[in-house]
Parts: structure tokens; C-alpha cells; sequence
């Protein structure tokens, strides 16, 4: 807390003053150093528009230490000239004294005094005048008392070179009346506190104002991911369109569900190596519906159903082959034909799960990534609607551009049919990744910042909730 | 699916016209393909390489457009151009017929009974009276090679083999010899070699050396002689040099060897309809449809589907519409084939929406349903979600946490392309560890948390691929001090949220343990109902130091699904 005596001080001079007080004049007539002054204007400033400060900086001339002591005892010269007596003075002695140096030299040449190199025991100095003028001095006085304006800049400069003077810079206020300013300031409280409450204290405080530029204090507390916190919009959304979720707990599957059951032929490139993760242990699913298994080679093979198939040797020992799923689609064939087992109700499906590519890394690409995916099945199902139950979907999303996001059709009927639905009933699907809309909607660029152990978790802190219609 | 790269002035003067950007970019999309870039040679080398390189490069500009996968017919500018063509009403669908050569006999390939051991189906044609430009003899050239690479899956199913006819005289003969036996001149090679010495000249040649493991390991090789003994072919290596055509080629002999025959005859129908109003193939198909009774009228469908290069007309019984199916078509095998072309045709976008009618109730999947209450209240207990990888190195689940590989139940991935994914992880923890590595300049303590699956071997029954997923809850504390009771704290809290109470027997309790991944005496084994769910502890400084870690850590980790 500030000087309350240099306070007071400072806001009696202001109500005094017509226009306002520097703090550099109001130091100097209240004898204080200038810092107090300063801690008085910033104190006042804190507690509101009682007075408004305005920082100045001005040069100003100040005497160096030797100075000072010029100003108290005389020049170097005047006092060589002074401890000079009638008779003389031996060079040797004057210059044991601190000043004798430099006061014998100056005072050579102002001519003060005089050298006799002829006398016996060395040179003998003797006055040349009767008396002298200690201009120096005066003239540091004359600084020293706030009236350096008499002095010519070039008297400033060489006493500079003499190192009897120095500039310097000021920082001062110039301060004027506040919009409330008064002469009597009441201490200001920092907060409410439960004595002030009880008492009723409150009523009579006044509080020190708060500053609402600063930030508040970051909480200590849990934070959901991002992705999968569009991942429970997603849910959200399918449940809201009447969609049961399917389980799609088991990442490792067999080829023949994953590819085979859908009428994906043994040589399409996505079962190649370089786009799937075989398993080498366990390796191979040997439990298969028999009777299915057989529908389904023989719909690659030679064709059925309507259809000509791809006329290829299907090969039970490529259907064994287990691999990390590709695609939930896996999971809604198994979902389908467990359906085709019953008797057929209709009914809409979803799931949002994790799905397998050995695919080259890159920026939007990773080996593992999320797939939404939204199966509908029902007597006599059109492209109308298929058309009508993804713009229900995107337009509950708030994507606008969906098409670039994701696939959707109507499943073949050499891959429904096998399995045993009836021949009226249709399935409609679509899939999507549930990283790129994420991606889209958070402007990610590198789909490593939104996914996996090197992504910042200060992303995970700062992540807004997820309102996907807005 | 593939894309194609054509010239866009090219395709422009065969179109009859120009299209601005957006306006090619609608058609496409109309026609059910997809504009996916606009670049140059140049754009594309300097992209690819760097700026230096690309110096001298053509900036002709490229249109590379996604064609679907089974479309043989749109891999090139003539098969384009004729699909657009016939789409916008321009041109009238082509009708492909088989001639016989003016005058003599039809060439014959003869196939023998040896080469059933290596490559047992060939087919072949001739396209005759032909006249190559720089830019045809290019597409006819780039379609082989698309053709090589998509359905021929990279020469292994099928391999093409083009010849300049009258430079060699049938009947020719498909065989197959030891490579000891089999002596030629290689196209672009100046003297003869043994094919025994060509698969060692190839082992070096970055185009070649892809192709070699088909026939490779084989007893005897495929070879095609002419009637005079010289060889066409080793396919699906090389061809000969004596054959080879050029931009003054007139007759083109075009054989095409396979493993698979349905997809020789669809490669080699694509080569000659593509290339050809001449076509040797007399493959027609007739199909029959009737219009569903959602559709358009029957006479609609009919013109949309001639639109789409299907030649249709009405049958006069009922509402049926006979289709002819087109060499170009190999993809139509079923009459929704059929039907999507005349969808395309009618416009996605010009369908009215519509919406199922069936009433269904939608049911959690209850595992999820649990997961998902669970993740909400264990983030509103002070932990930070994180998402990890399911896949991790062997390392990263055995070593690392001092244990053995074999017995961690680890499902093993046969060809991973890099260390990261050699297995499926067996427990969350390593996750976590790697995301407090990757974050260390955070500010402490670090409280992260992650609801998900691992996978774990399973020979059960009922367990049908041999392994399982397992649903684990795992939490980490990272501190200067191990903040054991921090995760006892959130366990207990776990508990509370799943309504299970403190008590021995009925209830859960937790007990001393011993586990590599803890410090001696500072491990906990939790159990429910008296069986065993998870462990807590301080982690052991080996495996914190394994995962370049610096400060005291206690985790949590448990199975979830005893709870539902």
C-alpha cells in the first residue's frame, strides 16, 4: 500500500491545481523520492477514475558523484588556488593532495597560478592573481538547483566531458482529475468475504473493481475425445432413425464373411496382401454354415439366382484365411443371415466400429480407422428409398457436401439370396469413415493429430462439444 | 477403384466439343464416374519428384478420372468417349460382329495338352485393317497396361501379348517347355537367350522383375510359336521381338493367356471392341427384363438403357425388354446390373425420396450402451479420454511390460508392412504409456483414461475364428509421486458407478498380487463376486523406463463385460 501521507498530499495539490500536477515537481516540493510518488499515482489508479495519469519521459541533467562534491567544496582548480599561500608551494607537495593533479593543470590554464623552476628544492608554484571566479562551481549549483536552463549547451557539454555531469531520462505522470475524483478515498475491499456477509458489511465496502481482461483460473478436470464424441452423435443419430445397433466386437474375422458371404470374388484386389491384415495365428476359420457355404461357392462359381457368377474356381481354403475386418460389413452379413434363419421381419441396423487396411500411411490415411454403417431391410425396397433415408441421414449430420464422404447401394442379390431372405426383400446400405467428417467439421488436416497415442492431448483439453447439426 | 488419365483436348475433339471444368465434372458424375483430378505430366513428375525434374515434361492437360472397377470398357479415351457419346444421345450404340478376313482362313491358336502345368487357357483375335496414330497406338498400348494391372491382377490371371501379324504366319500353337528349351529374341534385346537366362537378364528390370514369380518356380514355362517356329511370346514375361508392332501395323494379332478363362475372354473382348468396328467376337448376350413396378414405363427404361450402350426394345409380352449385352459389358451378370445402368441414366438425383415403411424399435448394443454411460462419468472424475491403437509391436505387449510373447494370447498379423502392426493388443496400457510419452511437456499429473477393445486368442467353442475381442476400461496417473491412491480412488469410484459394493464375497475387494508390469508389492488384483476382473498398482520402473518415461505411474486396468 502507498505512502497514504504523500496520497493525500497528491490529491490536495491536484485540487489545487487548474490544469494538473507532474510527479517529478510534486516529488521534489514534498521532498520525497520520485518512486513514492509513483507508487501513489498507481495506487489510486487501482481503485478507479479517481485521478488519470498520463507517463511522460523527459531529459533532465543530474551531477555526476564528483560533481556533487565540486558543488559542496569548490573546483579541483579553486581549491589548488586556494591552498596556495603568499610564499609558494612546492609543486611536489600540491601534487600528493587528491585534487592537485587535475586542479594544477586547469588552474595552469586559466592562468592562476604560476611555476618557478629556478628555486632551490624543486619547482615552487606561486598565485598569479589576486582572486578568481569559481564558474564551475556555479554553474553545477546552478544545476543542482533546477536551473540548468541558464546554462549554454555547450558549458552543459563540456562539463559532460569532464564527467561532472550526466543526462538522464525521467520517467514522470502528468495527472489530472478523474471523472470521480475526490480528496477522501475509502480503502477498497478485494472480495466478499462470509464476515462481511454476516455482518452486513457489504452494504458500506466498496470493492476493488475486477479485471475481466484476464483469463480465468484452467479447471482440473476430465475430457472425452474427440472422435468419440462425434462417435456418440453418430449413435445418437441412428437411434433417433429407429436403428438397432449390431455387435461389432470382433475385429478378427473370417474371409468368408468378410468377403466371400457379400459375393466379393477371390481375386478382387482388395483381398490382395498389400490391402489386408492376414493372421498367421490363429490362421484359418474352419466353422461354417455348410449348407450356406455351399450357396455361396456355388454362386461364384457357376451362378444361380438370376445370376451368371464370376465362373472361377471358388476355393473353400481362401474363404478359411482369417483376417482383421476391412469393413463392418462383415458383421451385417452375419447379421443378415442370422435374420434369413427367422422368420423375415423388417428391420434397420448401424454400427460404428473399428475396421482394418494395410494400407501405405499417409496424411488422411491410417491402418486402422472407424466405419460407420447403416443397413436397412425390407419388402420392396427402391432407390427412392435409399435416396430418402441418406438425405434424412446427412441432413441430421449437417454435412452438406455428403457425397464425397462415403458409399451407399443396394446389395446384390447374389449375396442376399444365398444366405436365404426372401426374393421380395431388399437391403440398402451406406458406409462411412467416422474420421473425415470429423475431420471436416474440426478442420484437422493430418488425420494423426485427431487419432492415436501421438496426438496433443492439449487438442483433446481444448475440444468444444460436438453439435454435428450446426 | 482405377483412374484413367487422358489428354482433356484430345477427349474434348472426340466429344465434338468443349466442356468448361464443372460442366465435364457434371457429366461424369452423371454418367456414374467420378472427375477426381485436373493436373499435367508436368504438375504430376514435380509433385511426385520435385520441380527440376519435371523441367522438361509436357503440361498438356490431363483429366484423370475414377472409373468403377469392374468397367474395363472406360479404360481408355475410345471407350469414353463412345460410353459419352452414346449417353448424351450422339451416337447410337455400337453393335460388335465377327468377320471373316477377306480372303483365306481364320488363324487358329492350337493349345496343348503341357501347358494345363502352368497356365492352361488361351484365347486370341485378330483386329484387322487398322490404322494407328501416335495417340491410338498410345491407348491401345496404356489400356494393356490398365488391363494388366486391374483384372489381370498384375499379369498373374491374365496376360496380354499383341503381334504384328503380317510379319508372322499361323496356325500358331500355345505350349509349354522347359525354360532350358525355350530360345528367342526378347523384344528390345538385340540377340537370342534362353528363358532360363531371361528370367536372370529380368531379375534387375524394375518393369519385369514383378512378373517373374508367376511362372518362376514352374517345371515348364508357356510359350507361342508360329507355324514357322518363331516365338510370339513367353507369357506372361516377354514377348518376342521378331512380332512387335508398330504405328505401321495393319493387322494386329492379340493373345491373350490365363489361369482364368472368363477373364481371358473378357480381356481380349475389351481389346478388340475397344479397338475396333471390326470386332472377331461374336459374343452377344440377350437378356430379358420387366420393369419393376416402381419404375418408369417400360418404353422409358428401354431408350435409358440404349442411352447406357444396351440396345433394348420392348418384347410386346407384358412388360418385358430384351437387352442386348454388349463384349464391352463383362460386368453385367445379373439382370440389377442391368436396371443400376438404366438408374444412371434416368439420373440418382432425378429419383423422388422416399421412406421405408416398416415401424422398428431401436435397441443399444447393451455392451456399447455401458461403455458409453461409463466414459461420461469416468471423465467427470477428473480423466482425460484418450483413442490408441488396437494394433501394436510384439514388443509393445511383451517386453515391455516383462513379458513373453507366447504367453500373452496375442493374435499374430501374417504380413504387416511395418513393426507397428504386428499384432493386436492385449491390453490397453501400452496405448496410454505411448500417449504420456508423446506428451510430456503437459503439465502434471497427467489422468488419462480409454474404454475399447483388445483381442485375445480363444480356442472355445461358439468362438468360431479362434480369437475374441474383450472389452477393457484402462487409467493411468502420471505424477511426481505414483498416486497409487489416486487409482484406488477411481476404482472405488467404478465401482460405485456400476453398483457394486466394498465387500468380500458379494462385492468386490482387492488383494495383493504379483505381476511384472507393477512394482513388487505395490500390485492389487481386483476381484467381483470373488472373480477376477483387473489389477491396479504402481507401475515397475522397468517397464515406465520401457516406454521412455520419466516419473512414478500408478494404472488401473479391468475387464468391463463381467458388468453387464
Amino acid at each position: 500500500m502507498a505512502d497514504t501521507g504523500v496520497v493525500e498530499a497528491l490529491l490536495l495539490g491536484l485540487e489545487k491545481a487548474e490544469d494538473g500536477v507532474d510527479s517529478l515537481e510534486l516529488s521534489s516540493s514534498l521532498g520525497v523520492e520520485h518512486q513514492v510518488v509513483v507508487g501513489a499515482v498507481k495506487s489510486l489508479q487501482s481503485v478507479g477514475e479517481v485521478i488519470s495519469a498520463e507517463q511522460r519521459s523527459s531529459k533532465h541533467w543530474q551531477l555526476t558523484e564528483e560533481g556533487v562534491e565540486i558543488s559542496e567544496l569548490g573546483s579541483h582548480e579553486a581549491r589548488v588556488f586556494e591552498c596556495i599561500p603568499v610564499e609558494g608551494l612546492l609543486q611536489s607537495e600540491l601534487m600528493k593532495l587528491p585534487f592537485g593533479k587535475i586542479g594544477f593543470t586547469k588552474a595552469m590554464s586559466n592562468k592562476w597560478i604560476r611555476v618557478d623552476k629556478t628555486s632551490e628544492g624543486g619547482p615552487l608554484i606561486f598565485r598569479s592573481v589576486q582572486t578568481i571566479v569559481d564558474q564551475v562551481r556555479e554553474k553545477l549549483l546552478n544545476v543542482l538547483n533546477g536551473k540548468d536552463a541558464e546554462l549554454e549547451e555547450k558549458e552543459k557539454s563540456e562539463l559532460k566531458k569532464r564527467r561532472l555531469l550526466s543526462e538522464v531520462t525521467v520517467k514522470s505522470y502528468w495527472i489530472t482529475k478523474g471523472s470521480s475524483f475526490s480528496t477522501t478515498i475509502t480503502k477498497q475491499e478485494t472480495e466478499l468475504t462470509p464476515e462481511m456477509i454476516v455482518s452486513g458489511n457489504w452494504k458500506d465496502n466498496k470493492f476493488k473493481p475486477y479485471n475481466f481482461e484476464a483469463m480465468g483460473v484452467p479447471l482440473d478436470c476430465g475430457h472425452l475425445h474427440p472422435l468419440m464424441k462425434v462417435r456418440t452423435q453418430f449413435r445418437q443419430i441412428f437411434l433417433e432413425m429407429g436403428f438397432t445397433e449390431m455387435p461389432t466386437n470382433n475385429f478378427i474375422e473370417s474371409s468368408f464373411w468378410n468377403f466371400d458371404s457379400l459375393f466379393q470374388p477371390q481375386q478382387h484386389p482388395a483381398r490382395d496382401q498389400h490391402d489386408t491384415f492376414f493372421l498367421s495365428d490363429p490362421a484359418l476359420t474352419l466353422d461354417f454354415p455348410q449348407d450356406y457355404l455351399q450357396r455361396v461357392k456355388k454362386v461364384h462359381t457357376e451362378g444361380g439366382f438370376g445370376s451368371q457368377g464370376y465362373k472361377y474356381e471358388w476355393k473353400v481354403e481362401e474363404a478359411q484365411k482369417n483376417i482383421l475386418r476391412t469393413h463392418t460389413t462383415a458383421v451385417s452379413a452375419r447379421m443378415l443371415y442370422k435374420l434369413a434363419q427367422q422368420k423375415f421381419t423388417p428391420v434397420k441396423y448401424f454400427s460404428i466400429d473399428r475396421v482394418f487396411r494395410n494400407e501405405t500411411l499417409d496424411a488422411t490415411h491410417l491402418a486402422e480407422f472407424h466405419q460407420i454403417e447403416g443397413v436397412v431391410a425390407d419388402y420392396d425396397l427402391t432407390l427412392g428409398d435409399l435416396m430418402g433415408v441418406l438425405h434424412q441421414f446427412f441432413t441430421k449430420l449437417g454435412l452438406e457436401k455428403w457425397v464425397e464422404v462415403g458409399n451407399s447401394g443396394v446389395f446384390r442379390p447374389e449375396m442376399l439370396l444365398p444366405m436365404g431372405l426372401p426374393e421380395d426383400v431388399s437391403v440398402i446400405a451406406w458406409g462411412l469413415s467416422l474420421e473425415r467428417p470429423t475431420m471436416i467439421k474440426y478442420g484437422i488436416n493430418n488425420i494423426r493429430e485427431l487419432v492415436g497415442h501421438k496426438v496433443n492431448l492439449q487438442m483433446v483439453y481444448d475440444g468444444p462439444i460436438c453439435r454435428l447439426d450446426t | 477403384m482405377p483412374t484413367v488419365g487422358v489428354k482433356r483436348d484430345l477427349l474434348f475433339k472426340a466429344l465434338g466439343r468443349s466442356y468448361t471444368d464443372e460442366e465435364f465434372d457434371e457429366l461424369c458424375f452423371q454418367f456414374g464416374l467420378e472427375l477426381d483430378e485436373i493436373t499435367s505430366e508436368k504438375e504430376l513428375i514435380s509433385k511426385e519428384q520435385n520441380d527440376s525434374k519435371a523441367a522438361g515434361a509436357s503440361d498438356v492437360i490431363l483429366y484423370k478420372i475414377d472409373v468403377p472397377a469392374n468397367r474395363y470398357d472406360l479404360l481408355c479415351l475410345e471407350g469414353l468417349v463412345r460410353g459419352l457419346q452414346v449417353f448424351k444421345n450422339k451416337l447410337e450404340a455400337p453393335r460388335y460382329v465377327r468377320v471373316s478376313p477377306v480372303s483365306g482362313q481364320p488363324q487358329k491358336l492350337i493349345i496343348t495338352k503341357e501347358t494345363a502345368a502352368v497356365r492352361p487357357y488361351a484365347v486370341a483375335a485378330v483386329l484387322r485393317d487398322i490404322t494407328f496414330t501416335q495417340e491410338r497406338y498410345d491407348s491401345f498400348i496404356e489400356l494393356q497396361e490398365k488391363l494388366h494391372q486391374n483384372i489381370c491382377r498384375k499379369r498373374s490371371i491374365v496376360a496380354i501379348g499383341t503381334h504384328d501379324l503380317d510379319t508372322t504366319s499361323g496356325p500358331f500353337t500355345y505350349t509349354a517347355k522347359p525354360p532350358s528349351e525355350i530360345c528367342f529374341q526378347p523384344l528390345n534385346q538385340t540377340k537370342e537367350f534362353t528363358a532360363t537366362e531371361l528370367m536372370s537378364l529380368y531379375r534387375t528390370d524394375s518393369h519385369l522383375k514383378h512378373y517373374l514369380h508367376i511362372i518362376e518356380d514352374k517345371p515348364v514355362y508357356p510359350v507361342i510359336y508360329d507355324s514357322n517356329g518363331i516365338v510370339l511370346s513367353m507369357p506372361p514375361i516377354i514377348n518376342g521381338d521378331h512380332t512387335k508392332i508398330s504405328l505401321k501395323t495393319k493387322n494386329v494379332f492379340i493373345e491373350c493367356t490365363a489361369t482364368d478363362l472368363t477373364k481371358a475372354k473378357v480381356v481380349l473382348d475389351t481389346l478388340v471392341t475397344m479397338f475396333s468396328q471390326y470386332s472377331s467376337q461374336p459374343n452377344l448376350k440377350h437378356v430379358f427384363i420387366s420393369s419393376s413396378p416402381h419404375s418408369e414405363s417400360t418404353e422409358t427404361v428401354a431408350q435409358l438403357l440404349t442411352r447406357m450402350c444396351l440396345l433394348s426394345k420392348l418384347t410386346g409380352v407384358g412388360d418385358q425388354i430384351e437387352v442386348e449385352i454388349p463384349p464391352t459389358r463383362s460386368d453385367i451378370i445379373h439382370a440389377c446390373d442391368i436396371v443400376e445402368d438404366a438408374a444412371i441414366a434416368y439420373g440418382f438425383n432425378n429419383i423422388t425420396r422416399t421412406t421405408p415403411r416398416s415401424y422398428t424399435v431401436a435397441t443399444q448394443f447393451p455392451l456399447n450402451k455401458l461403455t458409453e454411460l461409463l466414459r461420461q462419468d469416468v471423465a467427470a472424475a477428473g480423466f482425460t479420454e484418450v483413442l490408441t491403437f488396437a494394433l501394436c509391436s510384439k514388443e509393445d505387449v511383451g517386453d515391455k511390460l516383462g513379458k513373453k510373447i507366447s504367453e500373452t494370447g496375442a493374435a499374430h498379423i501374417s504380413n504387416p508392412k511395418t513393426a507397428e502392426f504386428q499384432v493386436a493388443r492385449t491390453t490397453l496400457l501400452p496405448g496410454l504409456l505411448k500417449t504420456i510419452a508423446a506428451n510430456k511437456k503437459m503439465p502434471l499429473p497427467l489422468k488419462l483414461f480409454e474404454i475399447s477393445d483388445v483381442v485375445l486368442k480363444d480356442k472355445s467353442k461358439g468362438v468360431y475364428v479362434g480369437a475374441r475381442n474383450s472389452r477393457r476400461f484402462c487409467a493411468v496417473y502420471y505424477n511426481k509421486s505414483p498416486g497409487f491412491e489416486v487409482i484406488h480412488g477411481l476404482m472405488d469410484r467404478t465401482m460405485q458407478l456400476l453398483g457394486v459394493k466394498p465387500l468380500r464375497g458379494e462385492g468386490y475387494h482387492i488383494q495383493a498380487a504379483e505381476d511384472s508390469i507393477f512394482f513388487p508389492g505395490r500390485c492389487a488384483e481386483i476381484f467381483v463376486d470373488g472373480k477376477s476382473v483387473g489389477r491396479l498398482g504402481v507401475l515397475h520402473p522397468n517397464v515406465v523406463t520401457r516406454f521412455e518415461l520419466t516419473m512414478p505411474c500408478s494404472a488401473l486396468e479391468m475387464d468391463i463385460e463381467p458388468f453387464l
